[in-house]
């Protein structure tokens, strides 16, 4: 703790917590979103390009914070445009992706500098990031909660009930592009924290172990916020501790958060009733399956 | 006013590339009418629905709907999909489905409201879901979520009720739930209601008018009108025997070495067989 406190003074530790704040929140909405529409895989592939133009950046020496928010933007315009039907979409970013990793590839070799760029792109920088870094990193953040918020309503519209959004005059496709967009900047922002490789312990784990501790909609994304807080700023803490990196720790306490909500917290929760009020008895209500009309509808895979 | 058609066909025909789907469709839909659209796989009653929502447009012909041309996003209109189960455990509720119905088009966050609350909790007596509103949707049975969808639909007080395949998925004691809640609406509101269905028996008993569509071909009436063997062969081109057993109504083609001769086995014995043993 003790440690802990005189680390503070730092300004690179002012700016590790800073930025994490910032980056948690933003990873906790989105990974939420990107759960219920099924999407780690365009998380992945965002990812990587991202990397594609950070190196490239770096070899025109430009930001690689921009360079990572550039290459992932430009790959959500392609995948949202090639592939906006669910069906189509995996095969589209597999195919923008290994195209893109292949330019990133070049770009590393071509790249005189140091090295270990490289890598801290690949497995996370936090704590070497600038002053002026957090402050790029606040604007990206606070501009994709804006965006989120205000399309917020038709968003969990068009992800829970498609057909109906549609119906209901919801710009479906429109909205798919400006997900995939807003996808882009948490991802660049994610990778700053466990970098590209692990960008899936900040936008799939949270929303996912959130979505075991509460059918409410709102509820779950608060949970999924709390979760990526305690894990990148844990992380930072216990990083700045122990000298090994950020992203070990990031991803050893996203993982058990959601083991902990899988088979802890999430089962416990569920047994005590709040999945299910059935009148007039306790017939079946520790079975979240059981129902009056017979067998729950097999759930299908949903993008 | 209330002679004005709910919703008007003018010579509509509706085509995807060079194929007409169906055409010439002509049919003033009165309000207060439940209308049963029949017909096999493939032969555009979905589209027909789209079309009425706006989400596709006729290459000819004119379309109506409460005295307007055809509008994304009508709140006039509600609308049961296709059946579409829920992921397990996506964070969902009912209540947050039904409420969708309200203002989930609208951009921004919802803010507390208690009269959209209010407006929820009737929605869900209505359809007497209040036991499940809380439960995560996803772990529903089709019966429960589709009583949900209705409410959904229902909660924006429109006058068209529009509804594809409700009662798929769904067991006999069910398809009469549903039926006779979407029946109950109707009487209820005045509103119109317009049912795909590839199976008339469940809802012979409240509709009003039948739209049969095969093959680009339509025809339409009273169920007595239009279930009729000359008829159902005219539309059909082809012997087609209409058989009522037990007050159920049977579309039967003529039995060839390929099988039946109508392409779709919407009706076949099989079938009869298959609703009395269901479940």
């Amino acid at each position: 703790m003790d440690q802990l406190l005189a680390l503070l003074p730092y300004e690179f530790v002012q700016n590790a917590i800073a930025a994490g704040f910032v980056i948690a929140i933003v990873s906790g909405v989105v990974s939420g979103f990107v759960v219920a529409r099924n999407m780690s895989f365009a998380v992945h592939a965002l990812a990587e390009l991202g990397f594609t133009g950070s190196a490239g950046f770096l070899l025109v020496h430009l930001s690689p914070v921009l360079g990572l928010l550039f290459g992932s933007a430009i790959t959500a315009v392609f995948i949202g445009t090639l592939g906006v039907r669910a069906r189509g979409r995996d095969v589209v970013v597999g195919v923008v992706m290994a195209f893109g990793l292949g330019l990133g590839v070049l770009f590393i070799t071509l790249y005189k500098g140091y090295a270990n760029q490289a890598f801290a792109i690949l497995f996370g920088t936090i704590t070497g990031v600038s002053r002026s870094d957090v402050f790029l990193l606040i604007a990206i953040g606070a501009v994709t909660l804006i965006a989120l918020a205000a399309v917020y309503r038709p968003l969990v519209f068009a992800t829970v009930d498609p057909e109906v959004a549609e119906a209901r005059g919801v710009p479906v496709g429109a909205l798919a592009v400006v997900f995939l967009l807003i996808m882009a900047a948490a991802v660049a922002e994610a990778i700053q924290v466990v970098g590209v490789l692990l960008i899936l312990t900040l936008l799939i784990t949270p929303g996912a172990a959130a979505e075991r501790l509460t059918p409410r909609p709102g509820l779950a994304i608060a949970y999924s916020v709390g979760i990526a807080l305690l894990c990148t700023l844990g992380g930072i803490l216990l990083s700045l501790i122990t000298n090994a990196p950020v992203s070990v720790f990031v991803t050893s306490l996203s993982f058990a958060c959601y083991l902990l909500a899988r088979f802890a917290i999430g089962p416990r929760r569920s047994s005590r009733g709040e999945r299910r009020r059935v009148a007039g008895g306790a017939v079946g209500a520790g079975d979240p399956a059981w129902s009056p009309e017979g067998p729950a509808s097999t759930p299908a895979i949903r993008r | 006013m209330r002679d004005r058609p709910a919703v008007r066909f003018e010579r509509v025909t509706l085509s995807y590339g060079a194929r007409a789907v169906w055409s010439d469709l002509s049919l003033d839909i009165a309000p207060g009418t439940f209308v049963a659209i029949l017909g096999p796989n493939g032969s555009g009653k979905t589209s027909l629905l789209r079309a009425i929502l706006g989400l596709v447009t006729p290459s000819a012909g004119r379309i109506e709907v409460l005295d307007h041309a055809p509008k994304r996003g009508d709140p006039g209109i509600g609308y049961v999909p296709q059946h579409s189960s829920f992921d397990a455990e996506l964070p969902f509720r009912g209540r947050d489905l039904v409420r969708l119905g309200i203002d989930g088009h609208r951009w921004g966050i919802a803010s507390p409201d208690r009269t959209a609350n209010a407006s929820v909790a009737r929605a869900l007596a209505e359809v007497e879901a209040q036991d499940y509103a809380d439960a995560p949707i996803g772990r529903l049975s089709g019966g429960e979520q589709q009583r949900l969808r209705i409410a959904q639909a229902l909660v924006g007080n429109p006058r068209i009720l529009l509804c594809d395949e409700p009662l798929a998925n769904l067991d006999l004691r069910y398809q009469q739930t549903i039926t006779d809640l979407i029946a109950g609406w109707r009487d209820r509101s005045g509103g119109t209601v317009l049912f795909v269905t590839h199976d008339v028996n469940p809802v012979l008993r409240v509709v009003d008018q039948v739209l049969f569509v095969v093959n680009g071909r339509w025809a339409a009436g009273t169920p007595d009108e239009v279930l009729r063997s000359e008829k159902m062969s005219e539309l059909y081109g082809s012997h087609v025997d209409v058989v009522r057993v037990h007050g159920r109504i049977l579309v039967v083609g003529e039995s060839t070495e390929s099988g039946f001769n109508i392409e779709e086995p919407h009706h076949p014995p099989a079938a009869v067989v298959d609703h009395g043993d269901a479940h």
